[in-house]
């Protein structure tokens, strides 16, 4: 017996058929073709399948897809607009803080909620935020750096 | 080889543009390994052993086919019996039987994880379901789990006909040990009797993981013409393509494989498990069948790297000069052979000049799933042994650690131990960096301690193809064939950009499938900057030397009156031309007019290669309380040749510094006594996030490599040797201890500091 689930994707209003045992990672991909969201473990311990729901960060791999019903959801594909990057995604780039980038959507969405809820974040409390988004290639210091210095010009662009 | 450009004249080699494939990566657009679909697609799951070491007796899968949605499933049988034979390619040993048998198990399991059969169904719940309905007969055999156990003579064995290669004769007796080397100069009792200070002791490591975050996946699409499109995740798309023809028994051009963006590699992603697989089920489905690995089958029935254990023996006078090395090195491959024993052997001396040493080194299988390639394959865990004895060897005979190292270390002109001679190398250069480096006289404080150690690495050259495409205005499309796993396209644009004399912005690069690049070995062993980087240079002075000829044509003169000067064609001084430069965009234009569109080329086997030496400083604070530790401070010093892209070389530093010290202070496999892995998880199998560290300094030393047209040298690979021996030897200048095995976990260390007690 499929449910049926209205939501809010992106800015967008979505309608989907899915199973009671679906995680939202799993409409997003495979029912939503939204496959910048990734999955690296299943288990909530990689946070490469990280998204907002209602700005709320959450692992999308362990939230059941029927659990989306009248939420709000923003994926890694919803942080852009049109005309410009968010300053994460445009900091990520200029400190070359990706080698392969399968974590980077889960960073930028972790990395865009931080600065929402902290704008002046410490380097201490950005690491602290992201420790729940794995990156192998890295060693973290460029993202930390990014991450900061996108925080420091959404100040300066605010102020 | 062509000579090295001074690095003064650099316009765009050393700066530090956007990647190509930038917007993609940080937008979502990217597309990975699990991100591709077709219609009718089938999703594939598999049916693994549940034992470390059994016998196949049966295999019933009617039930498993009555489940509604199951089109199809594979278990041996369904493979073809492939002769033995070493594999080409790819990126650390091995032979075909066994990659084959690791595919898909026949009559054995061999370790818990172990493939035993595969179902395609309409949908991921439906193929679990029929994969729950397999039925398997096994009978149990003794597992064997560590290298003591599988070398002692009446160890069970893995295989009944495995015989130990190597030795002057063929054993008697099968064996676990595949192979035996040995590699010696000088007179080793000679050495050690001159000896003042001897060290000796034996360091062991665990089994580890890459941890590359994207699981394994492809998508396979086979055709009634038996032409068959693979879309995957590698290192090495012509490695997936030979594999697997090799595998099922068909020709490389009934296969064509397309490279998505890969999510991680480090070695790990050099060879098949599930590609073969899916062909079959699509075979016999008539449908694209798409297997993702969940993280958990990644951890068990993926190549992880070899555990060791490493008797080192070293002697040195008094005054720090070693007279004599020995060491006894087994590497655990896994269920077949293959660990990456042969290059721990010929690294493991390699950064210093001894008059004498020997080093034998054993080839181990054990219960566990095959090894495959790790970053450096070999290395860390032959100079966790190495660089702990020089470190112990420095206290001893209270010598600064650093100062003992450049007493002894390999110059211009020392034979290495693996053989040829060195030529500008960066050892000495990076250890004087390190000695003068503000972070190498940090005060230090309680429970705090400092540690050194050296990395090094062989690098590679090998196969590589690229092309060049000049569009009608002049901006160029590089095609070559090298999954771009940490930035290579924006080396690979920067190179094109410098050698057309055209902007960054205006040069494309397209890694392309099987059947659109040229021959192009493996995403690995430090080689793509290098190798396929030489071919793009090669392929972009093809372009000039045709710019040239076309240039002469247009101003009827003879093509050697004319040089490519400064991104232009322009007439040599004396030689009577009314016209201005010609631009790589001016003849673009006219490229109808003087023969039609432009198009250059290169193929190669690279030769030239230059290893790559490092130091790392690493400072530490051991919690007495807990035996936790805490890394206070991480310095990354290394050779890169010539950076081209210098953001992605201390990327490639910072990383492979954070994998090492995840090697040295938290990461293990833990199996129980049947051979179950128990930490299958990245809960349990914790590496390091981005709360456990400090920033990773760096600082890129620049000895020109010889050969290579710009002076590259391979980077990615010598970042993960010295971190395990630069954290041990900062734990135990903390505590006191003298630490061998790693990790260095909290147990184990509150351990150490409880018996010190006494």
């Amino acid at each position: 017996m499929k449910q049926h689930v209205c939501s809010t994707v992106n800015g967008e209003p979505v309608e989907f058929l899915c199973a009671a045992d679906e995680t939202a990672l799993e409409v997003l991909r495979d029912r939503l073709s939204l496959t910048g969201t990734k999955e690296g473990c299943g288990t909530g311990d990689c946070g490469a399948c990280s998204v907002l729901l209602d700005d709320r960060l959450v692992c999308s791999c362990l939230v059941f897809a029927a659990e989306l019903e009248g939420r709000r959801v923003t994926t890694v594909e919803g942080i852009a607009t049109p005309e410009a990057l968010h300053p994460v995604q445009q900091k990520l780039l200029e400190h070359a803080a990706l080698q392969c980038g399968i974590c980077t959507p889960g960073v930028v969405v972790a990395a865009k909620a931080l600065i929402d809820a902290n704008p002046n974040p410490t380097e201490e409390e950005t690491r602290y935020w992201l420790a729940g988004n794995l990156c192998r290639c890295t060693g973290y210091d460029k993202i930390i750096r990014a991450v900061m210095d996108a925080a420091a010009e959404m100040r300066g662009a605010t102020s | 080889m062509s000579e090295a450009i001074k690095a003064e004249d650099f316009k765009q080699i050393g700066s530090r543009p956007i990647r190509p494939d930038g917007l993609d990566k940080v937008t979502g657009r990217a597309n990975f390994g699990a991100d591709f679909s077709l219609p009718g697609m089938l999703h594939g799951r598999f049916l693994r052993s549940p034992h470390g070491h059994a016998r196949i007796r049966s295999i019933d899968v009617k039930a498993a086919l009555a489940v509604p949605g199951v089109k199809a499933i594979v278990t041996g049988k369904d493979f073809p019996d492939v002769e033995p034979g070493d594999i080409q390619g790819g990126e650390g040993g091995g032979d075909y039987h066994d990659m084959a048998v690791n595919v898909m198990a026949r009559d054995k399991v061999l370790y818990h994880g172990h493939a035993v059969a595969a179902v395609a169904a309409t949908s991921v719940r439906a193929a679990e379901e029929a994969v729950r309905a397999i039925k398997v007969e096994y009978e149990p055999l003794p597992v064997v789990l560590d290298i003591d156990t599988a070398m002692a003579p009446d160890a069970p064995l893995l295989h009944e006909h495995l015989y130990t290669e190597g030795l002057p004769e063929k054993p008697a007796r099968p064996s676990n040990v595949a192979q035996v080397m040995e590699s010696s100069r000088g007179d080793i009792e000679a050495g050690f009797a001159e000896a003042d200070v001897i060290i000796e002791r034996t360091y062991y490591t665990p089994t580890v993981h890459q941890g590359y975050i994207e699981p394994h996946a492809c998508l396979a699409r086979w055709g009634q013409d038996e032409q068959s499109t693979v879309w995957c995740c590698t290192q090495g798309s012509f490695d997936v393509r030979s594999m697997t023809a090799r595998v099922l028994d068909i020709s490389v051009s009934s296969l064509k494989v397309i490279p998505t963006e890969i999510g991680g590699g480090f070695g790990g992603k050099t060879t098949v498990y599930l590609e073969p697989v899916a062909i079959v089920l699509s075979r016999l489905s008539g449908r694209p069948v798409k297997l993702v690995m969940t993280r958990e089958e990644v951890f068990r029935a993926s190549g992880p790297a070899s555990a060791s254990k490493i008797k080192l023996k070293i002697g040195a006078r008094k005054d720090g000069k070693l007279t004599a090395m020995s060491a006894w090195m087994a590497y655990e491959a896994g269920a077949f052979k293959g660990s990456p024993m042969v290059p721990g052997v010929m690294c493991v001396f390699a950064p210093y000049d001894v008059p004498a040493f020997k080093a034998e080194g054993y080839d181990v299988l054990v219960n566990k799933p095959k090894v495959a390639a790790y970053r450096a394959p070999g290395a860390p865990q032959a100079l966790f042994a190495t660089e702990s004895a020089m470190d112990e060897l420095a206290r001893k005979l209270n010598m600064d650690p650093i100062e003992l190292r450049l007493k002894n270390a390999v110059r211009d002109g020392s034979q290495a131990a693996y053989g040829p001679k060195f030529h500008a190398i960066g050892m000495e250069a990076c250890l004087q960096a390190a000695r003068a480096h503000p972070n190498y006289k940090r005060p230090l404080g309680p429970n705090q301690g400092r540690g050194v150690a050296v990395g090094f690495w062989f690098n590679v050259g090998m196969q590589s193809s690229a092309e060049i495409h000049i569009n009608e205005d002049g901006t160029a499309t590089v095609i070559e064939g090298n999954p771009d796993i940490g930035g290579s396209r924006a080396s690979m644009a920067l190179m094109a950009a410098e050698e057309l004399g055209i902007p960054y912005k205006d040069v494309r690069v397209l890694v392309a499938d099987t059947e659109a690049a040229g021959f192009t070995n493996v995403t690995g062993g430090s080689r793509v900057t290098f190798a396929t980087g030489m071919a793009v240079i090669e392929a972009a002075r093809d372009i000039i030397s045709q710019l040239k000829q076309r240039a002469a044509a247009l101003w009827n003169v003879d093509a050697d009156m004319v040089d490519w000067v400064d991104g232009k064609v322009v007439a040599r001084p004396g030689v009577n031309v009314e016209a201005d430069p010609l631009s790589l965009a001016d003849i673009a234009a006219q490229s109808a007019k003087t023969g039609g569109p432009l198009l250059g080329r290169a193929s190669l086997n690279a030769r030239g290669a230059g290893p790559s030496f490092s130091v790392n400083l690493c400072d530490v604070e051991v919690d007495p309380d807990t035996g936790k530790v805490d890394v206070l401070s991480y310095t990354a010093i290394q050779d890169a040749g010539k950076a081209i892209h210098p953001s992605y070389v201390e990327g490639q530093m910072q990383g492979g510094a954070v994998q090492g010290i995840g090697w040295a202070l938290n990461e293990e496999y833990i199996f129980d006594a049947e051979g179950v892995m128990e930490n299958a998880g990245f809960l349990d199998y914790r590496i390091p996030v981005a709360s456990d560290l400090p920033m990773i300094d760096t600082q890129i030393i620049e000895i020109a490599n010889p050969g290579h047209p710009y002076g590259v040298r391979g980077v990615g690979e010598t970042p993960i040797v010295a971190p395990l021996a630069a954290v041990a030897n900062a734990v135990n200048a903390a505590t006191g201890l003298q630490m061998t095995e790693l990790p260095l976990s909290p147990p184990r260390i509150l351990a150490a500091l409880e018996a010190a007690k006494g």
